[in-house]
């Protein structure tokens, strides 16, 4: 019996969610007391699987393949179900990526298993293993449990484990690849190249402080106001995505997952309700003030200050304050 | 082109959700629903590709009765027919046998595209279109940010090919070509959705809704995923709640900043 952390990698460069699945592969392995492998997928990736021995890990499975050098979802799900077929792990960890969102439900769906997916916690009750995962957005945590037979498919979120908190080992593990059968016809999609569209005018990873706004705005031309705010404190205007969905700012100026990584050591949200996707390119931010008509909104989860309250309120309140102490 | 929008109907954004007295799933007596959205802007792309390429666009839902409200919806924008499996378990039912169901409602059809959302706001797996692909036989691609429209359903000798673009993590984006049929998860903002129409909501009421129960369509509606407890998460962090007038809490925030914080 044994727990695999499917890592992720793209041309060589790890994806460092990538610990965070070993850090909680190996803390269900600890938990149910068997083994834990990692596997790498992908192609020339020997080297790599040498850096994931350092891990505390019973064997580094190398998933090698030239059809496995760019990613498709047909090529990583038939690749790891052989290597699911070969090892037969009780569970499969993987890191909740956007690749991972892409094919591991398919993967599952092969075996006629359930994915659990987006997992922040794992604890042990009596013999089974007790899931938490999020629902309606953030607001409520679910504990759920998994019926059936091995193997379990689950994904981890993305902060939910600390990658750092991966036990190392003290002689590296064995690195051993698998014989992976593939064919160019069983690979239907055609992968370009990656591409980033932003034109890179503005950079918000050396703003010391930020002023971020969501959907509570309402409108594109309530941002103006947000923008005084920002202007006073010194900072930059950011929002979430439904913001840059609406054209209302650029792209460039989207926190979260699919946008910008910040960590300013003042980060005020108005009006957004702190969804993980946003929440992840913020969390980091050294001080998190929230303003938010709902008080159980989760972006109060994860603030040092908060004010409930309605932000057409509150932001001329700021602005006015701000005026008032700087006499301009 | 005979286009498939899978829809869910989900409670009301801003909705406020509550757990019920059993503590294992959420009150939802008194809560107003809506479709989920992502899921509106991947009927929204459904309606264009059909404006351009002709076909029909069917709905799909599964769910609790009230479900065949966002039926009607899609069908006052423009949907040609809808699909309804009924059954009060969907609500909340695993991804699997979600898509187990959506499965054997589709395979009785010809469908060139399926088009569902890239994740509901409720459950939030972000998985059911992924898995329908994998049940369907058909390739998919995620996270879809844009149908490319010219050129996409270029005719080949080995039958006609769909490009799209999809968003990677960090503002990254990739374009991905695929036979077709296909499936495509949309993500929220690829377009800009339309309103229903009162000459559309008229027409949507003589538009064909087909009913099944999972029993008709020879699935068992089994999921292997429980709840067994629902709760309000716990804090990460102590936060401070600055009470008062908007101007003394803007003034207590203000000083915190500068004396607690320092970062102002
Ligand atoms: C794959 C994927 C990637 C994603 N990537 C990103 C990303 O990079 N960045 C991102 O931000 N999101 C991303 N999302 C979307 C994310 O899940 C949320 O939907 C989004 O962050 C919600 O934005 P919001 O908080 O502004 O809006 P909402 O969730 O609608 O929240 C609005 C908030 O405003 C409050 N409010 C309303 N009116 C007022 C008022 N007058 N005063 C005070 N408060 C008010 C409400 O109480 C509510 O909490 C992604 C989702 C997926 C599935
Ligand atoms: N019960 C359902 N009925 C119809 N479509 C659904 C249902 N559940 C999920 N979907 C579709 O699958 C997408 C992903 O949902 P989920 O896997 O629950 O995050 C949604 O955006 C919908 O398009």
């Amino acid at each position: 019996m044994s727990v695999l952390i499917v890592t992720e990698q793209r041309g060589g460069q790890w994806h460092k969610m990538s610990w965070e699945a070993v850090a909680a592969g190996q803390q269900i392995a600890k938990l149910l007391e068997i083994e834990a492998f990692a596997a790498v997928v992908g192609s020339g990736v020997e080297s790599l699987g040498g850096e994931v021995a350092k891990y505390k890990l019973t064997e580094v499975i190398l998933c090698n393949h030239e059809l496995l050098a760019d990613y498709t979802p047909d090529g990583f799900s038939l690749a790891l179900r052989q290597a699911i077929e070969h090892l037969k792990p009780e569970i499969v960890i993987f890191p909740h990526t956007y690749q991972v969102r892409d094919f591991a439900p398919k993967l599952a769906a092969s075996f006629g298993k359930p994915f659990l997916s987006d997992v922040v916690g794992v604890t042990r009750e009596d013999a089974a293993l007790i899931f938490v995962r999020q629902l309606f957005q953030g607001k409520l945590n679910a504990d759920v449990s998994v019926e059936g037979e091995a193997p379990f498919f689950v994904s981890v979120q993305s902060g939910a484990f600390r990658g750092d908190s991966a036990e190392s080992a003290s002689a590296p593990a064995a690195v051993r690849g698998i014989d992976v059968t593939l064919e160019a016809s069983q690979i239907r999609t055609r992968p370009q190249k990656p591409f980033r569209e932003s034109k890179g005018e503005v950079d918000l990873s050396s703003a010391p402080i930020i002023v971020s706004v969501g959907r509570g705005i309402k409108e594109a031309e309530n941002i103006a106001m947000a923008e005084e705010l920002a202007r006073l404190l010194g900072g930059e205007i950011a929002a979430s995505r439904p913001i840059c969905d609406n054209g209302w700012l650029p792209l460039e100026r989207q926190i979260g997952s699919s946008g910008q990584t910040v960590s300013p050591k003042l980060y005020l949200a108005l009006g957004i309700s702190g969804a993980i996707q946003h929440v992840v390119g913020m969390k980091g931010s050294r001080t998190v003030v929230a303003v938010n008509k709902d008080e159980s909104a989760p972006i109060f989860e994860i603030a040092d200050y908060g004010i409930v309250g309605d932000l057409f309120d509150v932001v001329p309140a700021l602005v006015e304050a701000l005026k008032e102490s700087s006499g301009d | 082109m005979n286009i498939f929008v899978c829809l869910k109907q989900v409670p009301a954004r801003d909705s406020l959700i509550r757990v019920n007295t059993a503590g294992d799933w959420i009150d939802d007596g008194d809560l107003s629903f809506e479709m989920n959205e992502p899921d509106a802007f991947a009927l929204e792309e459904g309606l264009r590709l059909k404006e351009k390429h002709g076909g029909e666009v069917v709905a799909v839902t599964a769910g609790p009765a009230r479900s065949a409200s966002t039926i009607r919806e899609a069908l006052a924008k423009g949907a040609d027919r809808g699909i309804l499996i009924e059954d009060d378990r969907f609500a909340q039912s695993d991804a699997l046998a979600t898509a187990g169901a959506l499965a054997a409602a589709l395979s009785k059809e010809k469908h060139d595209l399926v088009l569902t959302g890239l994740q509901s706001d409720d459950a939030g797996f972000g998985q059911v279109g992924v898995i329908l692909a994998e049940l369907l036989g058909l390739p998919h691609g995620t996270i879809i940010m844009e149908v490319v429209a010219e050129g996409i359903m270029e005719v080949s000798a080995e039958g006609s090919s769909i490009r799209v673009k999809r968003e990677l993590e960090a503002g990254w984006f990739q374009h991905v070509e695929m036979p077709l049929p296909a499936l495509l998860t949309i993500q929220s903002g690829i377009n800009k959705v339309r309103y229903a129409t009162l000459i559309g909501i008229k027409k949507a009421k003589s538009k064909p809704l087909q009913r099944y129960t999972p029993q008709d369509l020879g699935v068992e509606l089994a999921s292997r995923q429980s709840i067994r407890r629902l709760y309000a998460p716990k804090s990460a962090k102590q936060t401070q709640f600055l009470e008062g007038s908007p101007k003394e809490a803007a003034a207590k925030l203000l000083e915190k900043l500068r004396f607690e914080a320092r970062v102002l």
